[in-house]
């Protein structure tokens, strides 16, 4: 067996890699030419550890859908995404690192309100939510940043909602959460972040014990660790990762596609005229294709060995899914699969991964956005960036890709 | 078109009852409920793309 950590003689490409300059909605071109040239391949990550770089579309579906891939973090081998990260997975499990039957039965704890007809339920009060945000931006001065006053406020007030957490508490969880979700926050800084929020969401836990309401928080207090199959501290946990997984990625996806919709005006002049939800729901696929917000990738290791491409992944070895890439795989989607084309059939992306760890709040996700997407430039039809792209500040540090500020105007 | 649903493995992303809502919906805790093994024609298309997205792989079709 291989040991991952011994083999430091050896060349490898540094993994991530930087995205071209002026090209902001790309992955990294070294991306793109391992997908070509080696598909399956090692890398050089923070560590000094060599995990496979995984690149082509059906490599990533076949691996995250093969038992023998572990999402454990606990397992040696396992490819953290930071020091910080890895302090991190250290002090707490969720179901995010666990593996079957442990990881379907606390997942199936929390799956019931993102069920179809649950989000869809909701659809109304997103879309006031939505309608309220936008009176207001227009009521306010201009420009505006798109971040602070639209794309982070919608799906904190509705996770907020779903989860039964006050929304006058969102400079707290929205702060923290972009310590535990940026690159270089120290493993200090993000056990004391994860701490905060964590005893945060144990104190309204147990609030909710002695008062429930009608939301999940109170579901899991009253259902899960009354029962004592959960401990008030996992619950407080699992919160943590609900309420910070459902604002910054949907929050990070309204504002880059936002940002890419204004500099592909034709594609922005296709939505803004859809009257079809078809086609709406359609250009949400497209749009989560083509940014793949979490570009971070898919962390796991091979829990035995595993053949597959002409290459041998052993046991132990760590495995990284680039989804941003083989969202990009021309094998994989018809046309030029690095334009932006709304009209694409592209509901086959990766973007919320794939196997049994698929993300839990997708049927959220895509309500939200395409209620912001069909709503947004119908109301506001001159929204314009109010400064020049080069002037934007990519989130190239996050787990979670996007803009830090989005100055618009009308 | 003859289809099954593995329940223990369906991890309830939700999306065959976005794609085929007059064969899939899903339960009280969101597990896929197969509403007609035997879906008309014009759900095939719908099936088929469920059965191809499910990030489970917990939809089977068979010819019948």
């Amino acid at each position: 067996m291989t040991d991952t950590h011994t083999d430091t003689t050896v060349e490898l490409p540094h993994h991530p890699s930087p995205r071209a300059a002026g090209c902001p909605f790309d992955p990294p071109p070294a991306l793109h030419a391992l997908q070509i040239d080696k598909p399956l391949t090692r890398v050089r990550i923070w560590d000094g550890s060599s995990p496979w770089l995984v690149t082509r579309y059906d490599h990533v579906r076949t691996l995250l859908g093969d038992p023998r891939v572990s999402a454990e973090a606990t397992r040696p081998g396992f490819p953290h995404r930071s020091a910080g990260q890895q302090a991190s997975n250290r002090a707490r499990r969720t179901f995010l690192n666990m593996d079957d039957p442990e990881h379907a039965r606390i997942r199936r704890m929390v799956t019931a309100p993102f069920a179809v007809k649950r989000v869809e339920a909701l659809r109304p009060s997103i879309q006031k939510i939505i309608d309220d945000l936008i009176d207001q931006m227009l009521a306010g001065p201009k420009p505006v940043d798109l971040v602070q006053a639209f794309a982070l406020p919608v799906p904190s007030l509705v996770i907020c909602e779903l989860l039964g957490v006050p929304y006058e508490d969102h400079d707290l969880f929205q702060r923290n959460t972009k310590v535990i979700v940026k690159r270089d926050s120290t493993p200090e800084e993000v056990l004391a972040a994860t701490t905060v929020l964590a005893d945060y969401l144990e104190d309204l836990l147990a609030a909710k014990q002695v008062r429930p309401e009608e939301d999940l928080l109170s579901e899991l207090v009253t259902k899960r660790v009354a029962t004592g199959e959960m401990t008030l501290r996992d619950a407080a946990h699992m919160s943590v990762l609900l309420l910070g997984a459902g604002h910054e990625t949907t929050a990070n996806m309204i504002a880059l596609g936002t940002l890419a919709l204004l500099e592909n005006p034709d594609q922005l002049a296709l939505l803004r005229t859809a009257d079809d939800p078809k086609v709406v729901a359609g250009a949400v696929e497209e749009l989560l294709r083509y940014l793949n917000v979490t570009h971070s990738g898919r962390r796991r290791v091979a829990r035995e060995d595993i053949e597959i491409g002409g290459e041998v992944i052993r046991a132990g070895e760590g495995i990284i899914f680039a989804n941003e890439i083989a969202n990009r795989d021309p094998e994989a989607f018809a046309g030029n699969p690095d334009e932006l084309d709304l009209t694409r059939d592209a509901r086959r992306h990766v973007a919320f991964g794939y196997g049994v760890h698929q993300c839990l709040g997708q049927p959220l996700a895509r309500v939200e956005l395409q209620a912001v997407y069909s709503t947004l430039y119908r109301r506001i039809p001159t929204l314009a960036l109010a400064t020049g792209i080069d002037q934007l500040e990519f989130k190239h540090d996050g787990f979670v890709y996007g803009v830090y500020e989005l100055p618009v105007t009308w | 078109m003859r289809v099954t649903v593995d329940q223990p493995k369906c991890v309830a992303s939700g999306q065959c009852v976005m794609l085929a809502p007059e064969v899939f919906d899903q339960d009280d805790d969101g597990i896929v409920d197969l509403l007609t093994a035997a879906p008309a024609p014009e759900h095939h298309d719908g099936v088929r793309e469920s059965a191809a997205v499910c990030p489970a792989a917990a939809i089977h079709l068979a010819d019948r």
